[in-house]
């Protein structure tokens, strides 16, 4: 942090929308510099889009083997494949051809048309349709609970910080750092072996039940949410933990800030310190975190979905790489790099509003 | 009042070592240590942790049995002859959870070490260079950062299919050295204008030494946290790769024998040992380094030691 933040602030001042004194002295009109920044991070935000889909792009070419061989490869397990049988399967899997820059401009072109062509596993599902299919079940599942832990855990770390050196303190602070070092994957072995087969008080596996067809009716809603609470349940646990730390250690550090102390010597009430004071200056790393958590819930959570067999973005992900379906892959993990990146823009955006102090 | 706290002692000490009294390695070892021992919760996660060493290092010792013996009665619960019954394959669960430890502590200590020495090396030039070098390194790291990490991993190991435990390693360092790099880049930014670094510039020191013989022994602390952290998360990363069949599914370790069970149906059969001792060994090991870091983390901030008041 910069010197800024330690001047002493009056009981009224709101400390995230006021510059600080040097930086008044030299600073340009406000407005000037929002725009610069937001420009600034426009074209920072282009660059790293430019980059994760060059990665993107040549992540499966700097590997050994190549897309088509790993596709005649499945073919070939079924007995020899002629020349003119792998000219047809890569005419009709479109297989890129051509020289790299001419496969870059036709991956390129796919992008910008989102069009990804057809799955290797799923023939002949177009990997637009996979994804469309699973996206709604993670969405729902792992967003939902991306904002239920933020919430809870917040609080909870608020309340570590104010109350440290109680219980208050303690528990939360152990019993979150133990759950979060909790492999995911265990968590949801355990909650699906005790709640799913030995007490069958949950379904075992899949979004739905078998007999359900996805619709808009209220029992297909109640279908699906039945399915989600074990899913939901070990992603809560296991996420928990990180933000309860993650909130009490930057609002420890801000307690300990001058204005939280001249604060107290004005006798405000504890509550205000803690919640419009220290809180509030605290929220912002955290928030930052949710950010990037809520870009990351394109990509849903892949060990919980594989062990629950819920049919989302994750799952198909899983799925896709031990078929070695490049196609899917490919589009699978750039949504997935691409969210998070729009997310990071966003939090830049949201942080610069919130605190002027980061747009220099 | 900085809010940003060095430790007060290495400020002082600092310019010392630039005439050129390093304090002895040892010594430093000997301070870090007692401070991290100080913390109650890290000398509970110190305890664990030599406890988990320990029962790797003697494994062939203390394990009943051979870690891939088989010829036993197959899905078995505990008994006698086997404490935590056997798998599908009919092998002892004790023995391969012993032998499990061993890759775990191995995989941790390597990635932990070779993410932390490359967060060292770029966090440190990164803050010390100006310009347009400063900005180069900064769009790389933060691709690597935001790039989401299990999803990157799964994708290149995919791609290096079959390569056991040193393809393991090599994903969880690509994917995990960012992170600590830029913590170290901005601990280092602030350490730059101190007046020991003008000091050191002044008297005629290469770039190079001041970084790594001026700099870094005041960030002792943020990188030996930085390498518990690192540690704790290839540990994770590796159970989960293996657990998701990535890795090479006929090396013994906890996240194999999880693979197996589940693709073995122990919830089936309802060897809830089999199920619940490899995942709370991983669980234990990783909560050992997180306790270990509240300690370590008391050692750069002072405010969070313990039974101090702010």
């Amino acid at each position: 942090m910069t010197s800024t933040t330690a001047a002493p602030r009056g009981a009224e001042s709101r400390p995230p929308t006021r510059p600080g004194p040097t930086d008044a002295a030299h600073a340009p009109s406000p407005i000037a510099t929002s725009l610069g920044y937001v420009a600034r991070k426009l074209g920072l935000f282009a660059l790293t889009l430019w980059a994760a889909v060059t990665v993107n792009f040549l992540l499966p070419r700097l590997m050994p083997g190549t897309p088509a061989d790993a596709a005649l490869a499945k073919l070939a397990q079924n007995g020899p494949v002629s020349e003119a049988t792998k000219a047809a399967i890569e005419a009709q899997l479109g297989v890129p051809t051509g020289n790299i820059f001419e496969q870059y401009l036709a991956y390129l072109h796919q992008v910008v048309t989102l069009d990804f062509g057809i799955s290797y596993t799923f023939y002949p599902q177009s990997v637009g349709e996979l994804v469309s299919a699973a996206l709604p079940y993670t969405l729902v599942l792992v967003g939902l609970v991306t904002v239920v832990a933020f919430v809870l855990g917040t609080l909870l770390g608020v309340l570590a910080a104010w109350k440290r050196g109680t219980w208050l303190d303690s528990v939360p602070t152990l019993v979150g750092s133990f759950m979060s070092a909790f492999p995911y994957f265990w968590t949801a072995l355990l909650l699906l072996f005790f709640a799913g087969y030995v007490l069958r008080l949950f379904p075992t596996s899949g979004a739905y039940g078998p007999t359900a067809e996805p619709n808009l009716s209220f029992e297909f809603f109640g279908d699906a949410l039945y399915h989600g609470v074990l899913p939901a349940l070990t992603i809560l646990i296991t996420s928990l933990g990180g933000w309860i730390l993650g909130m009490r250690n930057t609002m420890i550090s801000t307690l300990g800030d001058d204005y939280v102390t001249f604060a107290e010597a004005n006798g405000l009430k504890p509550r205000t310190i803690a919640l419009r004071y220290a809180a509030r200056n605290a929220i912002l790393p955290n928030l930052t975190s949710f950010g990037l958590a809520l870009g990351g819930v394109v990509g849903g959570s892949i060990l919980v979905e594989q062990v629950f067999g819920y049919p989302g973005i994750g799952y198909l992900l899983f799925n896709a790489v031990t078929n070695q379906d490049y196609p899917l892959m490919q589009a699978l993990f750039l949504m997935i790099t691409v969210s998070v990146l729009i997310a990071n823009f966003l939090v830049d955006i949201l942080y610069g509003v919130l605190d002027p102090r980061t747009r220099r | 009042m900085t809010t940003s706290l060095p430790p007060t002692t290495a400020a002082i000490r600092a310019p010392i070592t630039a005439i050129g009294e390093a304090p002895s390695a040892w010594k430093v070892v000997v301070r870090v240590a007692s401070t991290v021992w100080s913390n109650g919760k890290a000398r509970i996660g110190l305890v664990m942790l030599a406890l988990f060493v320990l029962l790797a290092i003697f494994a062939p010792l203390i394990a009943p049995y051979g870690a891939s013996e088989t010829g036993f009665e197959r899905s078995a619960d505990g008994s006698a002859a086997h404490w935590l019954g056997t798998t599908a394959a009919g092998e002892d669960v004790l023995s391969q959870l012993l032998y499990g430890a061993q890759v775990s502590i191995f995989v941790g200590l390597v990635a932990g070490l070779l993410s932390t020495i490359i967060a060292v090396l770029i966090g440190l030039s990164w803050g010390y260079v100006r310009g347009f070098g400063a900005d180069v390194i900064n769009f790389i790291v933060n691709l690597f950062l935001v790039i989401p990490g299990l999803p990157l991993m799964i994708v290149i190991a995919a791609y290096l299919s079959g390569g056991g435990i040193g393809m393991i390693i090599v994903v969880v360092v690509i994917t995990g050295w960012a992170w600590g790099a830029r913590v170290l880049r901005s601990q280092t930014q602030s350490l730059r204008s101190r007046d020991f670094v003008t000091a050191a510039v002044f008297s005629g020191e290469r770039p190079f030494r001041i970084v790594f013989r001026e700099i870094l022994p005041n960030m002792t602390s943020l990188i030996v946290g930085n390498f518990f952290g690192a540690a704790t998360a290839a540990i994770l990363a590796e159970a989960g790769l293996e657990f998701l069949g990535l890795g090479d599914s006929t090396v013994v370790s906890w996240g194999t024998m999880l693979f197996w069970a589940q693709n073995s149906n122990a919830l089936l059969t309802g060897q809830w040992a089999l199920l619940f001792a490899p995942g709370l060994c991983i669980a234990l090991l990783a909560t050992s380094l997180t306790l270990i870091n509240f300690g370590v983390d008391g050692i750069s901030n002072p405010r969070l030691r313990e039974g101090t008041k702010r």
